[in-house]
């Protein structure tokens, strides 16, 4: 597939904001082409229940919804389903590699990460909000965290797909990945679709660019806020 | 050769490169790795001499030792009080601490302190877990009259109190407000005619909102004449 309006290593257009929501700790808006995502932060504070928290570090938790009419298919039931709880975990993890809470033991960091608009790659921009959300909540962190999808339509390897591409009747394989800015290390990565492994190296090499330029826009945004 | 990547008073975002080389030293809220010293939280940059350090412009209270805080009586114990410090982590107020009489074991503690009292506190020890112990044995401490509350980011307060209190007194003597600041970014503010109490709180609110600004002392004042 041959795509018209952008180049293949080229992103949709990004639009980034930090400081929305007034009431949480931290908080902030990526928007990249048609898909939205708002992160909000709350935290350090007491964990409930008491069960969960760790003397030795604080503990980070989030929650990914999506807005019921946020789709361009049915009606989605708000709240948690399947899919919802294995996106957050996999944001939970993606981002617990790069917060360091160990000044915080027996406390909590919530990450609320709500999608009112979605033209796919939602966990990709859920990620990359709550990255900037993190660091306007004033949590230490070792780097920033840029996330994009990439993935194989057809034949072309391809950077930030939307969703008429990734519901290709060509074949499609989407790759959703989270890199640090400064070591590269990637702390997410899921693949649905077939792929050879040449092509994976190819798309991972776009990956990394893609997720620089998102961490520079993400820094742009959070300095922005301050002028 | 050592080199500065940012300015002295620039804000940096978490994993930006504040210098190259090993002779400048990393001090609070920034690391080295490698050859380099970047930034772990969202701030202000500050150099003195060889020392970087981020000052932070966001996140929740952390309690420190000698520290002179508002809190707020969450819930009476056996021996002493339970504290809300408006931070992740509650405080103990001993008998011995906060009553300068002799107080009988068993002895109904409601009738110093009642749930939901302010009062000002220092902190005299705080644990590797963040147990907080405070005292009100001190000039100014003690149980507060009941005022306006106004929270504010504590990273702010500094700016609030302004240097040697020029800020404060400058919104006491326009208002005629008696203010009490903690640390902990909790305001009480007092004044006989409202109207004069609100305008010390909007400037207050004004302070926090423009708090990364120089020459912020002139700017207040100019808009206190005004009302």
């Amino acid at each position: 597939m041959k795509r018209k309006d952008r180049k293949e290593d080229e992103l949709r257009k990004i639009e980034a904001q930090a400081g929305i929501v007034k009431n949480a700790t931290g908080s902030a808006r990526f928007k990249i082409g048609k898909t939205v995502a708002l992160a909000a932060v709350y935290g350090p504070r007491p964990v409930f229940p008491r069960f969960l928290q760790n003397p030795k570090r604080g503990i980070l938790r989030c929650h990914y919804t999506m807005l019921p009419f946020s789709g361009m298919g049915e009606r989605i039931r708000p709240g948690q389903n399947r899919r919802a709880k294995e996106i957050s975990l996999v944001t939970e993890n993606a981002l617990s590699q790069v917060v360091d809470l160990s000044a915080f033991p027996n406390s909590v960091v919530d990450v609320v990460i709500e999608i009112p608009e979605a033209d796919a790659g939602t966990r990709c921009a859920g990620i990359s909000a709550a990255s900037m959300a993190l660091a306007d909540a004033g949590i230490p962190m070792k780097e920033l965290i840029g996330s994009v999808a990439v993935g194989r339509v057809g034949e072309s390897l391809l950077v930030d797909l939307d969703y008429n591409e990734e519901a290709s009747d060509e074949g499609a394989a989407d790759i959703p990945v989270a890199m640090f800015e400064r070591t590269k290390a990637i702390s997410l990565l899921q693949l649905d679709g077939l792929l050879t492994k040449e092509q994976l190296d190819k798309v991972l090499e776009l990956a990394e660019k893609a997720c620089l330029e998102v961490v520079a826009i993400q820094r742009k945004a959070l300095k922005e806020q301050y002028q | 050769m050592s080199e500065l990547v940012i300015k002295d008073k620039d804000v940096v975002t978490p994993g930006e490169e504040l210098a190259k080389g090993m002779d400048y030293l990393p001090s609070t809220n920034t690391f080295r790795e490698g050859e380099s010293i970047y930034a772990n939280k969202l701030g202000l940059l500050r150099v003195e001499g060889k020392v970087l350090k981020v000052v932070p412009l966001s996140g929740e209270y952390a309690p420190k030792t000698d520290d002179t805080i508002i809190c707020q009586v969450k819930d009476i114990l056996l021996s002493g009080w339970n504290l809300n410090t408006f931070s992740p982590y509650t405080a103990v107020l001993n008998v011995k601490d906060g009553v300068s009489t002799f107080v009988k074991r068993g002895a109904d503690l409601s009738r110093f302190y009642q749930v939901g009292d302010y009062v000002s506190v220092r902190i005299f020890n705080v644990t590797s877990q963040k147990l907080i112990d405070v005292s009100m044995r001190g000039p100014g401490l003690g149980k507060l009259d009941a005022a306006r509350v106004v929270r504010v980011n504590s990273n702010k307060v500094p700016r609030i109190i302004g240097k040697q209190g020029s800020m404060v007194s400058l919104i006491k003597e326009h208002t005629g407000a008696s203010i009490n600041v903690g640390q902990n970014g909790v305001i009480l503010v007092k004044a006989e005619d409202p109207k004069k109490e609100i305008i010390a709180v909007e400037a207050i609110k004004k302070i926090e909102a423009e708090a990364h600004h120089a020459g912020l002392t002139e700017t207040i004042q100019q808009w206190l004449v005004k009302q």
